[in-house]
């Protein structure tokens, strides 16, 4: 009996990620969900700029590599083009929440029938530690050496709680990955958030509260509890939007 | 079968593009192009085809590069601050080698200029259009038929090379009506697309469009082999049309609105006995570097008649080696040179020839 393999939605492609770093836990999810749902064949993905930006080797599916922050409006013209098939963004906080705002509330609004697999772990990663539209107040990053001034730069942005205020989209939930039960409600949520597109209901956006121990210089383990402690209080986890259970 | 209908430039790009089997159209509204985009909004829905108003350019050329990579034919269109928006996507799409056409129906610069006439984009537009070592292929009517014809012939080309074709119009090509006859029977040349993106079907290895190459020697090499591809485009689609040329001692150089302007004022100097012809770029890039250099062999000077500062001009003088002289005849900021202004121009040249 076997009681555990990887999901065939993942190639055998090994991950570039640093140590202790909660993608590969992500990708995964994501992989699980594919192979659940038995839509490998049909998917097509569009990777990021930053971090996940080789994604496209890792996910068994087809897959498009974006520009920067313009992974949804790319996932727009797929799914517009193909709509009968599986379409989903895999984006970072720079990506998503800085650079790509414009396209990610433009697609929420038009409720794109599409998945966005949003990664947050409150710093710019692939550039090495820079601060991110996420990044906590005070937190130290390469950008912000003194600690995020909000007098200065502003507060972080809550992607999840300003989507929310739209009408258009259909599905948002804020998930993390710091522990066993928290990582199978994840998998719960991005399963969904499939299954959602599935039932051409429309945008859903899955945000994966994340850790970075190589940039937040921690070991993975303290931070883990970083995130538990400094995170989750600014981030609460929860479904911001369920447009099919408002109807009910 | 068609009918001779009257039309705007604008719509006959949209009319063309549709009849050339594209069913996908992403734009942003911005004077003088925003014509084909409601043209485009009022067919699309009614044939099954797919309009989109993006929230930027920006979203609009990632739009065009999402379709393009499932291998469908797809279109944007917008009018030269649009096009500096949409250069990054412009350089996405030329490195991941996926085809599309661009409308850019340009308007007097830089900034944001006036919405007058311009032809000031021609830099951009030949030289590359965004980072990187790129090329895209740039056709200039002259004509509200040739918008469509162009049209027609951009996306074939777009899907034979793999790149972007770009019609580069001035907004007098955009605005102005002119009968213009589009086939109902438009003969598409169907190209393989194996690498588009559209689901494996769980039959074949996963598909990747792409623009990333950190491997220097990888990077160099997809570079190499996209150059060699360039270098057959050169060789393979010029097009230029030549006008009194065959006793000519002076060549007027000009494309769209100013070739117009300069084939009467070669006429009026014919009626003088000034032996003058026009050759008129159809190619913008390639250049019709063969035509102007065999020309260069034959007339005593050239005079290149543009909507800009002089743009065009330089590669007349590349085309040419610089074997005759090139002088400029121009207006900018959206005005148009008038037939009087380059007549008067021709009788300069001439009086100034030995």
């Amino acid at each position: 009996m076997k009681v555990f393999e990887k999901p065939k939605a993942l190639t055998d492609a090994p991950f570039h990620y640093c140590p202790g770093c909660t993608h590969g836990i992500i990708h995964r999810l994501v992989a699980e969900a594919i192979d659940e749902l038995g839509i490998e064949g049909k998917t097509i993905g569009v990777a990021p700029v930053g971090c996940a930006v080789m994604a496209y080797n890792y996910f068994a599916c087809d897959m498009i590599e974006a520009a920067h922050g313009r992974a949804p409006a790319v996932a727009t013209g797929v799914k517009r083009s193909c709509p009968d098939n599986i379409v989903f963004t895999y984006q970072g906080d720079g990506d998503l929440a800085s650079i790509g705002m414009a396209e990610t509330v433009h697609s929420a609004a038009r409720n794109e029938n599409i998945t966005v697999i949003f990664v947050n772990n409150a710093i710019y990663g692939m550039t090495g530690g820079q601060m991110a539209p996420t990044s906590l107040p005070g937190q130290v990053t390469q950008t912000s050496p003194y600690g995020r001034d909000v007098n200065h730069c502003g507060y972080p942005v809550k992607v999840c709680e300003m989507l929310a205020q739209l009408e258009g989209p259909e599905y948002l939930e804020r998930v993390a990955v710091n522990n066993v039960a928290n990582i199978r409600k994840a998998g719960k949520a991005i399963k969904k958030a499939f299954e959602n597109q599935i039932n051409k209901k429309g945008f859903s956006l899955i945000e994966v509260v994340s850790t970075c121990p190589t940039n937040w210089g921690m070991k993975p383990t303290d931070a883990l509890k970083w995130l538990d402690e400094n995170m989750l209080p600014y981030y609460p986890l929860g479904v911001y939007k369920d447009r099919s259970k408002e109807e009910k | 079968m068609a009918n001779k209908v009257l039309m705007k430039g604008n719509e006959a790009i949209a009319e063309a593009a549709i009849k050339a089997g594209c069913m996908h159209y992403f734009g942003y509204p911005i004077t003088p192009q925003t014509e084909i985009a409601a043209y485009m909004a009022k067919k699309m829905p009614k044939i099954g085809g797919v309009f989109l108003q993006a929230e930027s350019e920006v979203a609009a050329i990632n739009m065009v590069y999402g379709v393009s990579s499932t291998g469908k034919r797809v279109m944007t269109s917008s009018s030269s601050p649009g096009i500096s928006l949409k250069s990054e996507g412009l350089s996405y799409m030329a490195g991941s080698d996926l085809p599309t056409l661009v409308v850019n129906v340009e308007r007097g610069g830089p900034g944001l200029g006036g919405i007058q006439p311009s032809q000031s984009d021609y830099f951009q537009a030949t030289k590359g259009g965004g980072h990187g070592d790129f090329h895209m292929i740039v056709l200039a009517p002259s004509s509200v038929q040739e918008m469509a014809d162009l049209t027609i012939k951009g996306f074939d080309l777009a899907d034979k090379y793999r790149m972007t074709s770009m019609i580069l119009a001035d907004g007098t090509m955009g605005q102005m009506m002119e009968p213009v006859e589009i086939s109902d029977d438009v003969q598409i040349t169907k190209y393989e697309k194996p690498w588009a993106t559209t689901g494996t079907n769980c039959e074949r290895k996963h598909n990747i469009v792409n623009s990333l190459s950190l491997v220097p020697e990888e990077l160099e090499e997809l570079n190499y082999k996209r150059y060699e591809k360039y270098a057959q485009i050169k060789e393979n689609e010029q097009m230029a049309e030549e006008f009194m040329m065959d006793d000519a001692e002076i060549c007027v150089v000009a494309f769209g609105i100013a070739a117009r302007v300069s084939q009467n004022a070669v006429v009026e100097a014919r009626k003088q006995g000034i032996k003058v012809g026009l050759i008129r770029p159809i190619t913008l890039w390639p250049f019709p570097e063969k035509v102007l250099s065999k020309a260069a062999d034959k007339v005593k000077a050239f005079i290149s008649v543009e909507l800009s500062m002089g743009q065009m001009v330089e590669d007349i003088k590349l085309a040419t080696s610089c074997k005759k002289p090139v002088e400029l005849c121009n207006r900018v900021g959206g005005m148009i040179p008038s037939p009087e202004q380059v007549l008067a121009k021709i009788n300069e040249v001439k009086g100034g020839l030995k």
